[in-house]
């Protein structure tokens, strides 16, 4: 008979999991003992437990070993570390623009801070799992506190469109990717990413196995808000608080990245004749669709939105040339993960100056951007680096994303590779048309209404644009920096 | 000394004028003196710089890459902080110096509404930024960033400063330089991974051409051949050109014809004709064909403009199609005579605009038809658009002479193996082209210049060239007539290199 035997349990390398869930139940303490009196130290608690959680991803990059715990169901690689550290300053930066945002709104506060640090916790589990049922736990830590957040201007009925969309989205794709994911269970025997790899094998896949890889990917395809599963991603942008907006876009969106790489690259490794073709089509459209509805967009934070939907585009491309690169799928990976970590410095930029307008103007609509060179040159400036970063126009970050994609799609120099490789292309041109529509509403049009007041800006609302601004810069001039980290982002398997 | 000019002496000539741009941003928007006085000592400190290089160029060995650097940059893809220089560079390097100063000074009181001289100054010296790097990086990858880092300060200040259509014109530029450049950078990788794991310049002359296959490199040459031709632009690339210079403030369509367009040419001579000669071979026709198309539809184009400054844009499509041709022959002679006419239409041109612009500020219109007599209203202003008139059709003794007939000459004997009849049809419909330039050239001046001021203008007071504008304009005019003279000068430096590197094709 099975008898329990205590798993071994190595704390070191559960430490930022174990400082996050620390600091979030002493938020919810001081909340709850301190009530109203405690409303200005929430936001600085959930900050510094995020800073706090950093530490032993420190401690641990130092220390160099790969850790793999419970069966290889839990796996602290360089990979699960790089992407962590992401997800913890891209929640840093998300309190900095939330601190406030909520606060001078009339929101739950201890709340909202409890809620957005458990997402984050489910993200930070989401880099480690190698293992069907940890991939999913996590999906649903992390997204089930951001169905919550995604409605959290209560009173507000596109608040409420926001959330219940993302919500009914959300848990119909779970349930998609739960059925795909019992069938490869049933397949293989085992939940464990590698011993699927091994089950599965490689050669002729049989239907059930093309049906259950299909519907993981498509699951997740929801999740990174990928083309045509990405209906629900402008209406929820549009109506959650913009802080969450932010979150969503790239948090959120690198989690389901970075679940689909585990799969991918480790589960489903051998059937890349099921996944390829499928990922090249979900690319192509993804970009395509997202650049050209976003053409459309009046409304900044709805064509953010769009923007995010066709940069996820960019970012499957890695996806569909699995298996032709001359150094391994190792590439590919680290393609995705460079742009991602690229992406989150320059969108949660681009949000974060979008609040800050947002607090004069009281509103994203892109008309009331004009001008705002002539009242706020400096936020202006910012806002129009930021968008061209997106856009991907040296010197400012972007480019060196757009650079690591279109250097593996090349390198992979198939014929449908090099398509892709174009079709990226010129989806960079069509995105410039919307990213400087932006910067020619502010810098080439009249100030809005007239009205010419100043627009004051927080101190932290101030640090998260700048933490922003210096890094997309830096990493612009300077690729180095970041490439360092991305080329030690594989996994151990 | 030698030795800290050797390391340093080029980085401090294209970074120097960002130095002064990060030095503006610190400074508060209304202090428009300072702004003026940092800008004007950043592209003079750059200038100096550069006449320090080019004294201690050493002109026996224009061929060699001088005051190189190669130091690590991006190392997870290969990419090198490498840049130097050679006797190709040389010459467009210091013209771009040389026109960013003297559009500094240009700009002492010809701020283009809605005024702000500070962001105007700092992004003229981004601009220098980009095109400095340009001419001196020998890594594909900096290239790029260099070549791409002029677009965001010209989208500006064409968007900014711009006349009545400026977004428009703004946009649309961007958009199609951009698109050139997206396939440009697939290019740049496909070199990278085919030809031989590497992106430094020189090695890639040496090892590329063995390593692609013939099919490969035509499909390479092309991806570069958009980079570069929509950047010179070459017909039927050219449509984003007239709107750009005629929506641009003066300093910007200076700064645009002079420098800008050069990028583009530079891309074939540097970078696609040395790395892929073979495939160069192949497009050679087709790419001479375009430029005599580009060199008869631009004067006519020019023949049918009722606008000044549309008529030089358009007189450029036509220039730029003659540097085209000489580098379509793939031989030293054309090549010397694309580099030639590179710098003298920097020069002939960049006058030009700056001619037009002073002509705008005096009488707030820049249409032909109600333009007349600047002869007897500003007798200076109107020989030196004389002049440059004369300049800029080939007049023998003045620079363009040198950049077009040669270039003509040129296409009499192509390289090795390419049909002699039909670059010798080339010759001729060129040599037609210089024709009509003469055509809509003197016509242009006749009626802006000759005659009686018109009525609308006839009590107005026109002053004539003041300080500033000889400042700015006295070294360009120079600049022509020594050419002119003395084209040995130049030669002497493109020479040696251009007979290194396109002997072998």
């Amino acid at each position: 008979m099975l008898s329990f035997v205590q798993p071994n349990i190595d704390y070191h390398a559960l430490a930022p999991e174990l400082v996050l869930v620390g600091a979030l139940l002493l938020l919810l303490l001081v909340d709850l003992v301190f009530e109203d009196r405690a409303r200005w130290a929430t936001s600085s608690l959930a900050g510094l437990g995020l800073l706090a959680a950093l530490i032993p991803i420190i401690t641990l990059a130092v220390n160099g070993h790969d850790r793999s715990m419970f069966g290889g169901a839990y796996v602290v690689d360089n990979f699960a570390l790089v992407m962590k550290a992401v997800f913890l300053l891209a929640g840093y930066v998300v309190v900095l623009m939330s601190t406030d945002y909520i606060g001078e709104g009339d929101y739950y506060e201890g709340e909202y801070y409890f809620m957005l640090l458990s997402s984050l916790f489910g993200m930070l589990i989401m880099a480690s799992a190698r293992d069907l049922i940890s991939i999913f736990i996590a999906l649903e830590t992390l997204s089930i506190p951001a169905y919550l957040l995604a409605g959290w201007r209560k009173r507000d009925l596109k608040g409420n469109e926001a959330s219940l969309k993302y919500y009914l989205l959300g848990v119909f794709a779970s349930a998609v990717m739960l059925y795909g994911m019992s069938l490869i269970f049933g397949v293989t025997g085992s939940t464990v990413l590698t011993d699927i790899r091994d089950g599965l094998g490689s050669g002729e896949s049989v239907p059930i196995i093309t049906v259950g890889i299909l519907f993981v990917v498509i699951g997740f395809a929801f999740k990174v808000s990928a083309v045509p599963f990405h209906t629900w991603a402008p209406d929820t942008y549009e109506g959650a608080p913009t802080p969450i907006t932010a979150f969503l876009s790239v948090a959120s969106k690198a989690a389901g990245f970075v679940a689909l790489l585990e799969l991918v690259f480790i589960a489903f490794e051998g059937h890349e004749e099921v996944w390829k073709p499928l990922f090249w089509i979900l690319a192509a459209i993804t970009m395509t669709v997202g650049n050209l509805i976003a053409l459309r967009q009046t409304n900044v934070v709805r064509m953010l939105a769009y923007s995010s939907v066709a940069q996820a585009g960019y970012m499957l491309a890695p996806f569909a040339i699995a298996g032709d690169l001359s150094g391994g799928n190792v590439g590919a990976i680290k393609a995705v993960v460079t742009y991602l970590i690229i992406y989150a410095a320059m969108n949660l930029g681009a949000f974060a100056v979008v609040i800050a307008v947002a607090r004069k103007t009281r509103s994203a609509e892109l008309s009331s951007f004009g001008g705002l060179f002539e009242y706020a040159p400096g936020l202006a400036v910012l806002l129009a680096a930021f968008v061209f970063a997106l856009a991907g126009i040296p010197p400012l970050g972007g480019w060196y994303a757009k650079l690591a994609i279109l250097n593996v799609l090349i390198d992979a120099s198939t014929p449908w590779a090099t398509v892709l490789a174009v079709v990226v292309a010129v989806n960079s041109v069509i995105a410039l048309f919307y990213y400087a529509s932006v910067a020619r509403e502010m810098l080439m049009r009249p100030v809005a209404d007239g009205d010419r007041t100043p627009v004051t800006i927080p101190a932290s609302l101030a640090a998260s644009i700048g933490l922003c601004a210096v890094s997309t810069i830096a990493i612009g001039v300077a690729p180095n920096l970041i490439a360092r980290f991305s080329d030690l982002a594989h996994f151990v398997s | 000394m030698n030795d800290f000019l050797n390391d340093w002496g080029l980085t401090l000539a294209v970074f120097l004028p960002l130095l002064g741009a990060v030095v503006m941003m610190v400074i508060p928007r209304g202090e428009e003196d300072t702004h003026k006085i940092v800008a004007l000592v950043s592209t003079l400190l750059s200038g100096a710089v550069g006449v320090w290089l080019l004294f201690n160029f050493d002109y026996d060995h224009s061929h060699k890459l001088q005051f190189a650097r190669n130091d690590s940059w991006i190392d997870v893809i290969n990419s090198r902080y490498h840049i130097g220089i050679d006797g190709i560079s040389l010459p467009l390097l210091v013209l771009s110096m040389f026109i960013t100063i003297l559009v500094v000074i240009y700009s002492w009181n010809h701020f283009p509404e809605p005024h702000n001289p500070k962001a105007f100054l700092a992004l003229t010296l981004v601009l220098e930024v980009g095109m400095n790097g340009t001419f001196v990086a020998q890594d594909l990858i900096l290239f790029f960033v260099f070549f791409e880092l002029v677009l965001l300060p010209m989208y500006f200040m064409i968007g900014v400063w711009g006349g009545e259509q400026r977004q428009y014109a703004a946009i649309k530029f961007f958009l199609f330089t951009l698109f050139g450049s997206a396939l440009m950078i697939l290019s740049f990788l496909a070199l990278y991974f085919k030809g031989g794991q590497t992106f430094d310049m020189p090695q890639l002359i040496q090892v590329a051409q063995a390593n692609i296959s013939h099919n490969t490199a035509l499909w390479i040459f092309g991806g570069l051949f958009m980079g570069f031709a929509i950047k010179v632009p070459m017909f039927p690339f050219h449509t984003w050109l007239p709107d750009a210079h005629t929506q641009a403030p003066t300093q910007g369509s200076v700064i645009l014809a002079a420098i800008l367009l050069k990028l583009g040419t530079y891309g074939f001579i540097r970078i696609a004709i040395p790395i892929l000669p073979e495939a160069a071979h192949t497009w050679a026709p087709w790419i001479g064909g375009l430029a005599v198309v580009g060199i008869i539809y631009g004067a006519l184009g020019c023949l049918a403009q009722t606008d000044l400054k549309r008529l030089i844009a358009f007189s450029s499509v036509a220039h730029m199609g003659f540097v085209m041709l000489g580098i379509a022959t793939l031989t030293p002679v054309g090549i010397n005579a694309a580099i030639f006419g590179m710098v003298a239409h920097g020069l002939i041109t960049g006058m030009l605009f700056f001619i037009a612009g002073s002509v705008k500020d005096r009488f707030h219109t820049l249409e032909i038809r109600r333009l007349g007599g600047l002869l007897v209203q500003a007798p200076r202003l109107g020989w030196i658009l004389g002049f440059c008139a004369m300049a800029s059709l080939g007049l023998p003794g003045l620079a363009g002479f040198w950049g077009e007939f040669p270039a003509i000459l040129s296409a009499y004997s192509p390289a090795a193996g390419m049909s002699e009849a039909l670059f010798r049809t080339y010759m001729v419909i060129a040599s037609v082209g210089t024709v009509l330039a003469a055509g809509y050239l003197l016509w242009m001046f006749q009626r802006t210049a000759f005659g009686n001021p018109p009525e609308e203008f006839a009590d107005h007071h026109i002053h004539d060239v003041h300080g500033p504008e000889w400042l700015a304009w006295t070294p360009m005019l120079a600049g022509i007539v020594v050419l002119g003279v003395l084209p040995g000068l130049l030669l002497n430096i493109t020479n040696p290199a251009v007979m290194a590197a396109f002997s072998r094709i």
